[in-house]
C-alpha cells in the first residue's frame, strides 16, 4: 500500500500541492480528478520521486521514501512502478518492440533471446500484433503511441501502474478502449493502478477510489457513488463540467 | 541486479564516437584546408614583401595550426555541427518526457546519455584535431608550392626543423580539454532544457554561444 503524509511541493513561491494526505489501496483504481494545473502530475511525479517532495511523507511498503538520496536505492523503489506518460514518450530513435523491451535491459535478469516473445506477448495485452514492433514511434498514431507506452510499462511486470492522463487527446471509442484496457490489467494481473484523469466518463468507468485535487490540496476522497451524490459545490461543478459555479469564481477572484 | 545500474554503456558510447566524428570529419577537414591555404597565403606573401622571399611558410603555417588553430577550430566546428544536435536530441527527450521515462525504466539519464556522448567528443575530439592539423598544413603546402612558389622540401624542412613533440602535445591536450567542454556544455544545456520547442532551440543556441568564447 502507498501512503501519501502532508504531502507538499513549491515551485520557488509557488505551492503546487499543500499538505495532500492519500492513501492507494493495493489491487484497486485510484482515479485523481482534477482540473488543469490543480497538481494531479505533479503528485504522481513525486510518488515516484521523478520531483523531489518540499515537504511530507510518501510510504511505499512500509518505508518513507520521500528523503532517499541513493540512486540505487531510488531505482529498487522505481522497480515496483510503472508510469504511462501523458504523450507516451516512447524513446524516439528505438523501435517499437525496443521501446517495449527496454526496461528489460535494466530491470530483469530475462535473456535477449526472450524478448521477441515478450514483445508478441505485451503487444497482444494492449491489443497491437507484432507487425508495429518493427515500426518507429513517429509512425504510430496517438491511441497507439499510448497503448505501445502501456506495453513497455507491462513489460517489467510493475506491481502499481501510474497513467498520466491516459485518455486525454484520444477520439471517445479510442478514450473507452483504453480504459477497458485498465480494468482488464486490474483484472488479470491484480495491478494497483493510479489514473490522473479530467475525463469523467473514464473516471466513472474505472475507478474504486476518486481523490479531488483542487488548488493543490484534496477536496473529496471516496467512491464514484459518493462523487455523484456529494453536496460539495466544487466537486459538483467539476462532475458535471459546467463553467458556472465557484471554481470560476474563484478565478475570477484571483 | 542493481549491479546492472551500474555498468558502462559501451555500445552507445562507440556509436556516439562514430556519429560525432562522422558528423563533425567533413566540415572540419574542409575548414583546416582553407585556413591553411589562407595562413600560407598571408604569411608568405607578408614575409615575401619584408625579405624579398615567402620563407619559413611552413613553420609559420605548422605552428598557428598545431598549437592553436586546430584544437580551435575543431572545437568550433564539432560544437556547431554534433554540439548542436547533442543538445537538440536531448533537449527534445527532455521536453518530451522521454528523460523521466529513462529514471522509471530503470536506467540514469547521465549514464545512459551523458556519458557516452562525453566518451564520443572526448575520443573523437583529438583525432579531428589530428586531421585537421594534418588538411591544414596540406592546404597551405598547396598554396606555398603551387602559388608562392616555394619548394615542396624546403615547405616540409620548415615543419621539421622547427617543430618539436613538446608543440605537438600543446595543441594534443588543448583539444582533450576542448572536448571535455563541449561535451558538459552541450550535455547539461540539452538535460536542463525546459519549454517545448522553444525551449530546445534556446538550448541548442544556448549551447554553441556558450562554447565559442572558450
Amino acid at each position: 500500500m502507498i501512503e501519501i503524509i502532508n504531502l507538499q511541493k513549491d515551485f520557488g513561491e509557488k505551492k503546487v500541492l499543500k499538505k495532500v494526505n492519500l492513501k492507494i489501496e493495493e489491487g484497486k483504481v485510484t482515479c485523481i480528478l482534477g482540473g488543469s494545473g490543480s497538481g494531479k502530475s505533479t503528485l504522481i511525479k513525486c510518488l515516484i520521486r521523478l520531483e523531489d517532495p518540499t515537504d511530507g511523507k510518501i510510504i511505499v511498503n512500509g518505508k518513507d521514501i520521500s528523503r532517499l538520496k541513493s540512486e540505487i536505492k531510488m531505482a529498487a523503489i522505481r522497480r515496483h512502478f510503472g508510469y504511462l506518460f501523458q504523450e507516451g514518450a516512447l524513446f524516439d530513435s528505438m523501435t517499437v518492440g525496443e521501446n517495449v523491451t527496454f526496461g528489460l535491459k535494466y530491470l530483469t535478469n530475462v535473456p535477449e533471446s526472450d524478448y521477441p516473445k515478450i514483445i508478441k506477448e505485451k503487444l497482444a495485452l494492449v491489443g497491437l500484433t507484432e507487425d508495429v514492433a518493427k515500426l518507429n514511434p513517429s509512425e504510430l498514431s496517438g491511441g497507439m503511441k499510448k497503448r505501445v507506452s502501456l506495453a513497455r510499462v507491462l513489460a517489467v511486470n510493475p506491481k502499481v501502474i501510474l497513467y498520466d492522463e491516459p485518455t486525454t487527446g484520444l477520439d471517445p471509442i479510442m478514450s473507452d478502449i483504453i480504459s477497458d484496457l485498465i480494468l482488464d490489467l486490474k483484472a488479470k494481473l491484480g495491478v494497483t493502478s493510479v489514473v490522473i484523469t479530467h475525463d469523467m466518463h473514464s473516471a466513472f468507468k474505472i475507478a474504486d477510489y476518486i481523490a479531488f485535487l483542487y488548488e493543490g490540496q484534496i477536496l473529496l476522497y471516496g467512491t464514484p457513488e459518493e462523487f455523484r451524490k456529494t453536496d460539495n459545490p466544487y466537486v459538483k461543478q467539476f462532475v458535471a463540467g459546467s463553467s458556472h459555479g465557484p471554481i470560476q469564481m474563484k478565478l475570477m477572484k484571483d | 541486479m542493481l549491479l546492472l545500474a551500474v555498468r558502462f554503456e559501451f555500445k552507445q558510447a562507440v556509436e556516439q564516437s562514430v556519429t560525432i566524428g562522422v558528423e563533425s570529419f567533413g566540415v572540419t577537414a574542409l575548414t583546416s584546408f582553407f585556413t591553411g591555404m589562407v595562413l600560407a597565403l598571408q604569411a608568405g606573401n607578408t614575409i615575401d614583401s619584408i625579405f624579398g622571399d615567402p620563407i619559413f611558410v611552413g613553420t609559420i603555417v605548422t605552428f598557428s595550426l598545431i598549437r592553436e588553430l586546430g584544437p580551435v577550430l575543431t572545437s568550433v566546428v564539432v560544437s556547431g555541427r554534433a554540439g548542436a544536435a547533442v543538445t537538440a536530441q536531448i533537449g527534445t527527450m527532455a521536453v518530451t518526457e522521454q528523460i523521466d521515462a529513462l529514471y522509471t525504466l530503470g536506467t540514469n539519464p547521465i549514464r545512459y546519455l551523458v556519458i557516452p556522448r562525453m566518451v564520443g567528443f572526448v575520443f573523437t575530439m583529438p583525432i579531428l584535431t589530428l586531421f585537421s592539423n594534418l588538411f591544414g598544413v596540406l592546404g597551405g603546402y598547396f598554396v606555398a608550392v603551387y602559388a608562392l612558389g616555394v619548394p615542396g622540401e624546403i615547405y616540409m624542412t620548415d615543419i621539421t626543423s622547427f617543430m618539436g613533440a613538446k608543440d605537438f602535445m600543446h595543441g594534443f591536450i588543448k583539444s582533450f580539454a576542448f572536448a571535455f567542454m563541449v561535451g558538459t556544455v552541450c550535455c547539461y544545456k540539452g538535460i536542463s532544457t525546459r519549454g517545448g520547442a522553444e525551449g530546445v532551440g534556446k538550448s541548442t543556441t544556448g549551447a554553441v554561444v556558450t562554447t565559442m568564447p572558450f
